[in-house]
């Protein structure tokens, strides 16, 4: 049997409150003037740095370096990933600008690694938009600085660094068991062989045995609400309209909860030990997810007395 | 007590806030480290190790902060660690600091814990929905608010308790000159006015988001000076989030590091001889809950000393004079503030917030689940 995957992308665009130093270094990047901060050491460091490398001091002298300098070392890039600075083959390069002493890291545009050698001069490369970011460096190439019109504006306090992570998640052997088994409408756990507990969905290990589980065992699809909030917040990414119950759903034969949503009654009458039932989304549309279970809503019986479910809180 | 005597000799932290534009996060980091060194009386060459704190990487999208962050830490050429245990961190990194002293590794050791939530969100970042389950979740005030209905439900507690916590803890906020929130006119009755986010949870019962930090000097016996807090104990215990029969009200680890903390701190009765105490409270049932989960009452009577006033500033147990975390939440620093807070107390530098004769104090964080969990005891007594 072939594990269930499927795609786990996540994104957020963080942004990055630069503080005196790097803010005053977007703003030159921004105005096509690079500047650099003076170390305990005499040294200059750029792109600059807050806190002295060696003494751990707050730096504050700034210095005004070229906008060309010296490769130190690079590397070749033959397959450009999405997002870096040019989408033909290119070098990463440190380059020591002159009156720097600490080299910075960005790309170079030459043709081939037949085109770049160690101690190569290479100037910089506007961007035609700047903006106040390290990309406001669109990549240096071969040559000597140039005059350049220096602008102005606000002070750049702050950057945007969307991040975008795309994963594969996989589920367990176990787990896709129990996924197939929703596709056909069925609820399948597992039970430990040394506790006797019935997970679901299953671990594939007891978590308090440290044992395999392969005992399979079909549940119902109806069981009790151990405990449960109503959801009144709306935030980013949310996937359900608040309001909503979020419970935790504790399937009889079951001995561990999961979280659902109640449906088919007013919020305010949900109530710890209500018993539920789930009602299933048209078969049509059954996939491997517990969402084919659209929600649980009451079942009508009486509740379940509290002892019944109070060592699942 | 293992191994040498440590002891607390400076704490420092930011003024807690929602957005802290002006600063880097390596310039937040400072202004708590500059604010210890100088508290400690202590410089740069003096600190043998750095240990950093952080909670998950979500948070602001650094995937390796004690990488980018070493020359401003001042850890250049000195070991240093970072410690994560998601919202307990701030604490577990004050106790691996503790270790390294009392271990007789290093003389003097800095620990610093940080969030910059302004830079992120995270309640996006705690309800990423994972594929194949249903998307409910919805952030840690979605995650805890059912086990707080358990709480409310086990131990018969009037529902105003809730309530209670937080106009104290505002209040308390109010005489801290570092908290977020600074709230001296909050009522019970305002607090049962405010609008319902995660039911039973109200708005004004919840955690704000806030940009801080915060450090400690942790030092050996030989590097202390008078007025330092005496480390007496420390403990951290763990648990999955989630296994069949989880107590998930009053966590095992819980009890277990509560237990293994007053046995090594000499404590029998921890609510008479514990003048203070700052315990990770984010969501104001969280204070009943873990009066009874650290024994400071039994099962279900940690709300009747709530109740009673008797955790508010002057009672048997002052429970967060600082404000705790429901004034202030730099989410990976709200942990070792508990545990600078505790130190700051039997030191006397409290300033307005200070429990009078303090000389025994408590500092408690737990994160992820309610799944880790570190604490402390710190004494204005060196422990002979």
């Amino acid at each position: 049997m072939t594990s269930l995957s499927a795609p786990l992308n996540v994104e957020f665009d963080y942004t990055r409150s630069l503080g005196p130093v790097l803010g005053r270094f977007m703003t030159g990047l921004r105005d096509r003037r690079i500047e650099g901060v003076r170390g305990d050491d005499g040294r200059v460091h750029v792109p600059p740095v807050e806190y002295d490398p060696v003494t751990a001091r707050k730096l504050t002298e700034w210095v005004e370096v070229a906008a060309a300098g010296t490769v130190r070392s690079w590397t070749w890039v033959s397959e450009p990933d999405d997002g870096q600075p040019l989408t033909r083959p290119f070098a990463w390069a440190l380059i020591q600008l002159d009156g720097a002493d600490t080299s910075i890291l960005h790309a170079v545009d030459v043709p081939s690694s037949d085109d770049i050698h160690t101690g190569m001069r290479v100037r910089v490369r506007w961007a035609t938009d700047p903006v106040g970011s390290i990309h406001d460096i669109a990549c240096f190439e071969p040559g000597e600085a140039v005059e350049t019109q220096a602008g102005q504006g606000e002070a750049v306090t702050m950057v945007t660094t969307p991040v975008r992570l795309a994963y594969t998640h996989t589920a367990s052997a176990e787990e896709t068991r129990y996924l197939n088994g929703l596709q056909e409408g069925r609820l399948l756990g597992q039970r430990c062989p040394a506790c006797q507990k019935v997970y679901i969905p299953p671990r594939g290990a007891c978590p308090t045995d440290g044992v395999p589980t392969v005992d399979e065992v079909e549940l119902p699809d109806h069981g009790t609400v151990t405990t449960f909030c109503i959801v009144n917040v709306p935030f980013l990414g949310q996937r359900i309209a608040p309001p909503y119950v979020a419970a935790y759903v504790l399937l009889d034969g079951a001995d561990i909860a999961f979280q659902h949503l109640i449906l088919g009654c007013d919020a305010s009458s949900v109530r710890m030990g209500m018993r539920v039932k789930a009602v299933w989304r048209p078969r049509a549309e059954w996939q491997q997810s517990l969402a084919n279970i659209d929600h649980f809503e009451p079942s009508g019986e009486a509740d379940a007395p509290f002892e019944t479910y109070s060592q699942h809180l | 007590m293992a191994g040498q005597l440590a002891a607390v000799i400076g704490t420092g932290q930011t003024d807690h806030t929602a957005k802290r534009l002006d600063v880097s996060m390596a310039g937040l980091c400072r202004e708590a480290i500059d604010r210890a060194l100088a508290d400690a009386n202590v410089d740069w060459p003096d600190i043998d190790a750095v240990v950093v704190g952080k909670a998950p990487d979500m948070f602001e999208g650094v995937m390796m902060p004690e990488l980018f962050l070493a020359d401003a830490l001042g850890a250049v050429g000195k070991p240093l660690l970072r410690v994560h245990t998601a919202g307990s961190v701030g604490g577990s990194t004050a106790n691996v600091a503790a270790s390294l002293v009392q271990g007789g590794v290093h003389r003097r050791v800095l620990a610093v814990a940080f969030e910059k939530q302004s830079e992120s969100n995270a309640m996006w970042a705690l309800s990423i929905p994972t594929p194949f389950t249903m998307p409910v979740h919805a952030g840690a005030g979605g995650y805890f608010a059912p086990h707080v209905r358990s709480y409310i439900r086990r131990a018969g507690a009037p529902e105003h308790i809730g309530a209670m916590v937080a106009a104290k803890d505002r209040r308390n906020g109010a005489l801290n000159p570092h908290a977020h929130l600074k709230q001296p006119d909050i009522t019970v009755e305002s607090v049962r006015a405010s609008k319902m986010l995660w039911d039973p949870i109200r708005y004004d019962e919840t955690c704000p988001s806030s940009d801080g930090a915060c450090a400690v000097v942790i030092a050996d016996e030989k590097s202390a000076g008078p007025g330092a807090a005496w480390i007496t104990a420390t403990a951290m215990r763990t648990e999955p989030t989630t296994f069949a029969g989880r107590d998930q009200v009053n966590p095992q680890a819980g009890r277990d590091a509560a237990a293994a903390l007053w046995k090594q701190a000499g404590i029998d009765d921890p609510l008479t001889e514990v003048d203070a105490a700052e315990i990770y409270v984010p969501f104001s049932w969280f204070e009943p809950m873990w009066l009874e989960n650290l024994g400071f009452t039994g099962t279900g009577d940690g709300w009747k000393l709530t109740e009673a006033g008797e955790t508010e500033i002057g009672g048997l147990l002052p429970v967060n004079p600082s404000g705790g975390v429901l004034s202030s939440n730099p989410i990976g620093a709200s942990g070792m503030i508990r545990f600078a807070e505790a130190a700051m107390q039997v030191m006397g530098r409290a300033g307005a917030h200070q429990v009078a004769d303090a000389r025994v104090a408590l500092g408690h964080a737990y994160g992820g689940g309610s799944q880790y969990f570190a604490m402390w005891v710190v004494s204005a007594d060196k422990p002979s």
